[in-house]
């Protein structure tokens, strides 16, 4: 980390700093050097990340921190280059440049911080808000259905597609530890809770009562197959976690 | 050999290893011949998912330390405008070329345009500067790319190539050297702050990958980078520094060509219209008539219209409505006559000459 720029500028219980300690741990464990390893992201809070972090990185416009990344990885496959963005700027302005990322399964991990609002700019919809939830651009509840974003990667092609949360830190170290691992584009969503924009506004009064929705309404995606299986109602407000798929489609720019 | 290949075969010349496009009429060949000759030269061809993504690629392997270019026209030129400004604010060296179409909008696709000669200058949001070649020949597209990449990489900004569709698609014999010169971007010394201008303004490159751990931002930051958005006098300096390292440095970068200097008409062009002029002087071997040509239109060259002593009138022939007759006016009390010509045809010789009678 970059001591001298502290303090950061993530709220008091945000979870952006929980996903980038897990995101640094799995880093550290694969013993990758600062001098090899770059950060790029987009705009947004989750995008501020790699500006705390001692290494190259790039933080770029919104929504193109794949494109951009694209460049880096393919003009200098030796580079280790990980990808830190958020619901807003991947989803939404940066939606074409993730199933284009995906379908060419370039060798990058990319881990989204998804806390279902725009908190930089205070509070707005955004495509993985759920339906109904309060936004200060939805004050009668969202009338649009929320983006899945981990269907979407695996849609597109991604190798790796995993989803945990702010709450289940061992398990989001080791996603993101076999994303980094595994050739070719490596997605892993990692719910963060937004105690200053989502949360007050959504009947999540302190930080940890989000972190304790997480914990509570998390299903594993092997239990949710076998009540699919057994033709059993999976609870709509479940939060689908686990590994979605591990795969070995041909990838991009993998370093020889 | 047609302008775009010449333009291709120029950045393949000056070491091009990176191209990121997306196809578009009339700049589609450049894209082509570097899909046909990039991986064989050991470097990398990207078409990416739109123009957006284009040059953020471009960005990125730039970094890199690679010279990278993307070549695209008017709409792609507008959907890179936002990613252009970031290149600006992070002096990322790149190379854009433009072959110019009729616009606004989808426009004329296959027809010849110059109407993003301000666009270039100004198109993306906030203060910050340029540089801007416009090429009239097949053997300028060669020449001009090659400059650009030198260019790009000694004041580390977005180089802008501005073509337009009649040079693009020309075929004309040229001339291609056994080697071109190469000016490399200055690598950053150890010890010294990432964005430290040093004496020409121009801060050395920490190139990724190579142990500076530098952070690059767009937001507007201080000489190590880090973000420093609320400060005035940070972000004045910044700004200034950047418009400056620039325009300090007109005179050096200024490349024209100066026909019949003594002439009181004088044609002042840039790109294909060029060519009409010179066929007026070829036609007219008894009339005295200058002609000033710009290769270089941003940093606008002032100090060429000097050139001119006995200059009674500038006359200057565009296909647009007079985006650079406007700059001209700003440096000179001499009348400027513009010559707009639309449609995508080049002026005639007929139509020159008839202009410079009615100003008798």
């Amino acid at each position: 980390m970059r001591a001298d720029r502290l303090p950061h500028i993530f709220c008091s219980g945000c979870g952006n700093g929980t996903v980038l300690n897990c995101t640094l741990n799995a880093v550290d464990q694969m013993g990758w050097k600062k001098e090899e390893t770059v950060f790029v992201s987009g705009i947004g809070c989750s995008s501020r990340a790699p500006g705390y972090i001692l290494a190259d990185s790039l933080h770029t416009t919104h929504g193109r921190a794949l494109a951009f990344a694209t460049g880096i990885k393919m003009a200098k496959p030796e580079l280790h280059v990980v990808v830190l963005t958020g619901d807003g700027d991947l989803a939404a302005i940066g939606g074409n440049h993730f199933i284009h990322a995906c379908r060419r399964n370039i060798d990058l991990s990319v881990v989204c911080m998804n806390n279902m609002i725009y908190g930089m700019t205070g509070g707005q919809v955004s495509p993985t808000t759920p339906r109904t939830a309060l936004s200060t651009t939805t004050p009668y509840g969202s009338a649009e259905p929320a983006f899945d974003l981990c269907e979407l990667a695996i849609a597109a092609g991604a190798n790796y597609v995993s989803r945990w949360t702010s709450f289940h830190v061992k398990e989001l170290t080791r996603a993101i530890l076999a994303g980094l691992r595994i050739p070719g584009l490596s997605f892993i969503e990692a719910l963060s809770q937004c105690p200053t924009n989502f949360g007050k506004r959504n009947k999540f009064r302190q930080a940890m009562d989000q972190v304790e929705y997480f914990k509570t309404h998390g299903i594993l995606i092997e239990k949710v197959q076998r009540l699919r299986e057994e033709g059993k109602d999976i609870p709509p407000d479940a939060i689908v976690l686990g590994e979605m798929i591990r795969r070995n489609r041909p990838a991009m720019g993998v370093r020889k | 050999m047609q302008g775009n290949v010449a333009c291709a075969e120029g950045a393949l010349a000056a070491g091009c290893s990176f191209f990121g496009g997306y196809p578009i009429t009339p700049s589609t060949e450049i894209a082509e011949h570097m899909a046909l000759k990039l991986p064989k030269a050991g470097g990398v061809f990207l078409q990416m998912e739109d123009e957006i993504g284009s040059i953020a690629a471009v960005i990125g392997a730039s970094w890199t330390g690679a010279r990278a270019m993307t070549a695209t026209s008017g709409p792609g030129f507008s959907l890179m405008m936002e990613n252009i400004g970031f290149a600006a604010m992070t002096e990322t060296p790149c190379v854009i070329v433009n072959v110019q179409r009729g616009g606004p909008s989808t426009g004329q696709p296959t027809m010849s345009g110059q109407a993003d000669m301000l666009q270039c200058r100004f198109g993306s949001h906030g203060d910050y500067s340029i540089i801007a070649l416009s090429p009239e020949s097949v053997q300028e597209m060669y020449e001009l790319s090659v400059m650009a990449f030198n260019l790009a990489d000694r004041f580390r900004v977005p180089v802008f190539l501005m073509a337009d569709e009649i040079i693009g698609h020309l075929r004309e014999r040229i001339e291609i050297p056994d080697s071109v010169q190469r000016v490399e971007r200055r690598p950053l010394n150890q010890g010294d702050l990432p964005f430290h201008p040093g004496e020409d303004l121009v801060p050395g490159f920490p190139r990724f990958g190579s142990g500076f751990k530098v952070h690059v931002t767009g937001l507007t930051h201080d000489e190590r980078g880090y973000p420093c958005t609320t400060n005035p006098k940070v972000h004045e300096e910044l700004v200034k520094r950047l418009v400056e390292k620039v325009e300090s440095k007109r005179h050096e970068i200024a490349d024209y060509r100066v026909t019949n200097p003594d002439a009181e008409r004088v044609f002042v062009t840039y790109g294909s219209p060029s060519r009409s002029v010179e066929q007026v002087i070829h036609d007219n071997p008894g009339e005295e008539i200058g002609h000033l040509r710009f290769r270089v239109v941003w940093p606008f060259p002032e100090d060429a219209l000097r050139e001119f002593k006995d200059a009674k009138a500038f006359f200057v022939p565009e296909q647009n409505l007079g985006q650079i007759a406007r700059e001209i006016e700003r440096h000179t009390s001499v009348p400027v006559i513009r010559l707009p010509r639309f449609g995508g045809s080049l002026h005639t010789p007929e139509e020159l000459t008839s202009a410079l009678g009615a100003f008798k």
